[in-house]
């Protein structure tokens, strides 16, 4: 996208302003991630070697300034610790900057900014956007108004693509494949918007999955029937336990008290699932677990010291996996040789 | 009863817009999807539950000197996709009208899921419903993904 200029058209009809379309002179069209449909499974695997030979640069073994000059706009309008910090990290380490939205409370947010005046004011300022907000089709909303690419970190209960892909990284890190698997996916599979988006991968690499939750944080019908459709093997139980013997992957998530209205109907599914180390006897030896973080009760520590843990390598890994994706979606190539390309920190 | 004996339950209209076989029942929505209301200046006559051969019973809705455009016929997708539409001039039928339900569907209806972005009326893109299938109709927000209840739908109209 260098030496770039992007146009935006816009109709002025009844007071809404269409935009009739997004025209890019001298460069590409500008693509973000907002969903896993964004990116095919051949590139997908490509991001994911790029993201393997990066690790010495996450670890800061190395330094490999690709996107010195480059800012990225960290825009949380939610909380979040791990998938900011991620951002911020894989940036910094790949020599580029970042900008911050900081406090929502104290942003023009909330003197009642629109989203689409906020992504005017940013992409001016940056050259990506990485972006996490309350409501659903936040993400696609800020694509639509922007003109740089954004990053969807989570969209209200839709999607969180880039979790997506540090998550796929790590379970191809454990099993060297992602493809015909059988994973199990538990807790809130209702409002857990990084099952969504990773139960739609999976079923793209052929795994098999289970879905493990009480009855009422079920994952929605609409996305069971978009996996059927597309030739998932799923199965949805509410035993999660008499599962795990022959699962490679199990992955936990937190029932989300937050996405909770009644605080009853919150307290009858709170610790549905708790698992122990001592629940681990009889699994595949090389089984791993997982867990977006953070978590409460739904893996005890006693699990942390088993060699099936893997949620802390996984928080890291959303370092190397973002910093693959801000070199895709900036249009620069991950060197095949990073030894010779980097130089000492 | 024959489809010529419930065309006159009202008078034939010398200039203006007849949409017939809107399925029983829709036709205040589909008044609603035009923008047509009780501040509408030009006559609307409105028939409902009218024998029909073709639907069992049908709606009719005539509005008299006013031409219609293909795009305000096109919001009927969604309530009455299979009417019937002619304009008419002199008492006759000058134009036979296709209803078209494109791939997508513009500031025709808001989102239905209450948490979708475009929940917030101040935030200006428009909305878009795209069309996945036709025949069940099924249509999602562009933005949020979700499925939309046609039922509920129908009350979003812009």
């Amino acid at each position: 996208m260098e030496n770039s200029r992007r146009v935006k058209l816009l109709i002025f009809k009844d007071n809404v302003h269409e935009f009739a379309a997004i025209v890019v002179i001298g460069g590409k069209t500008v693509a973000g991630l907002i969903t896993m449909d964004d990116l095919t499974n051949e590139e997908i695997i490509k991001i994911l070697e790029d993201a393997d030979r990066l690790l010495p640069v996450a670890r800061g073994e190395l330094y490999l300034p690709l996107l010195q000059g480059r800012i990225l706009g960290n825009l949380f309008f939610e909380p979040s610790t791990r998938t900011r910090m991620s951002f911020e990290t894989a940036m910094k380490r790949l020599g580029g900057d970042v900008v911050n939205l900081g406090d929502v409370k104290t942003s023009s947010v909330v003197k009642g900014e629109t989203l689409f005046d906020t992504i005017q004011m940013v992409d001016g300022y940056t050259d990506i956007i990485a972006m996490r907000h309350p409501r659903q089709g936040a993400a696609q909303y800020a694509q639509d108004s922007a003109r740089v690419p954004i990053l969807n970190g989570g969209d209200g209960a839709g999607h969180h693509p880039t979790q997506t892909m540090l998550d796929l990284f790590t379970i191809k890190q454990a099993h060297g494949k992602l493809d015909g698997l059988k994973v199990i996916l538990a807790g809130d599979l209702r409002f857990g918007r990084t099952v969504h988006s990773l139960s739609h991968a999976l079923t793209r690499f052929g795994c098999e999955l289970i879905f493990a939750s009480p009855d009422i944080l079920k994952m929605p019908p609409e996305i069971v029937s978009d996996l059927k459709s597309h030739g998932g093997d799923i199965t949805e139980t509410e035993d999660l336990y008499s599962m795990m013997e022959d699962a490679d992957v199990v992955y936990m998530t937190r029932i989300q008290k937050e996405r909770f209205s009644d605080e009853d109907e919150y307290a009858k599914v709170a610790g549905a699932y708790k698992l122990h180390a001592n629940d681990l006897s009889d699994v595949k030896a090389g089984m791993i677990i997982m867990h977006p973080l953070p978590r409460v009760d739904e893996i005890h520590p006693s699990v942390d010291t088993t060699r099936h843990a893997r949620y802390f390598e996984q928080a890291f890994n959303g370092v190397v996996a973002r910093m693959a994706l801000l070199c895709k979606l900036l249009g620069v190539e991950v060197p095949a040789d990073v030894q010779k390309a980097g130089g000492a920190l | 009863m024959s489809n010529e004996h419930s065309m006159r339950r009202v008078t034939a209209i010398r200039n203006g817009t007849v949409i017939d076989h809107i399925p029983q029942g829709q036709a205040l929505a589909v008044l609603d999807m035009l923008g047509i209301s009780d501040a509408t200046s030009v006559p609307v006559s409105l028939v409902m539950n009218v024998p029909s051969k073709k639907m069992g019973n049908k709606d009719i809705i005539k509005v008299e000197d006013r031409e219609l455009t293909q795009g305000e016929l096109d919001r009927l997708a969604l309530v009455a996709p299979d009417a019937n539409v002619a304009i008419i001039r002199a008492y006759t039928v000058a134009e036979k009208m296709i209803i078209n339900l494109g791939d997508e569907m513009v500031n025709v209806v808001r989102c239905t899921m209450s948490n979708c972005i475009t929940s917030n009326l101040r935030e200006p893109l428009p909305h878009r419903m795209k069309v996945v299938s036709r025949d069940p109709l099924e249509l999602r927000c562009h933005y949020c993904g979700r499925p939309q209840d046609l039922v509920k739908l129908v009350k979003n109209v812009i």
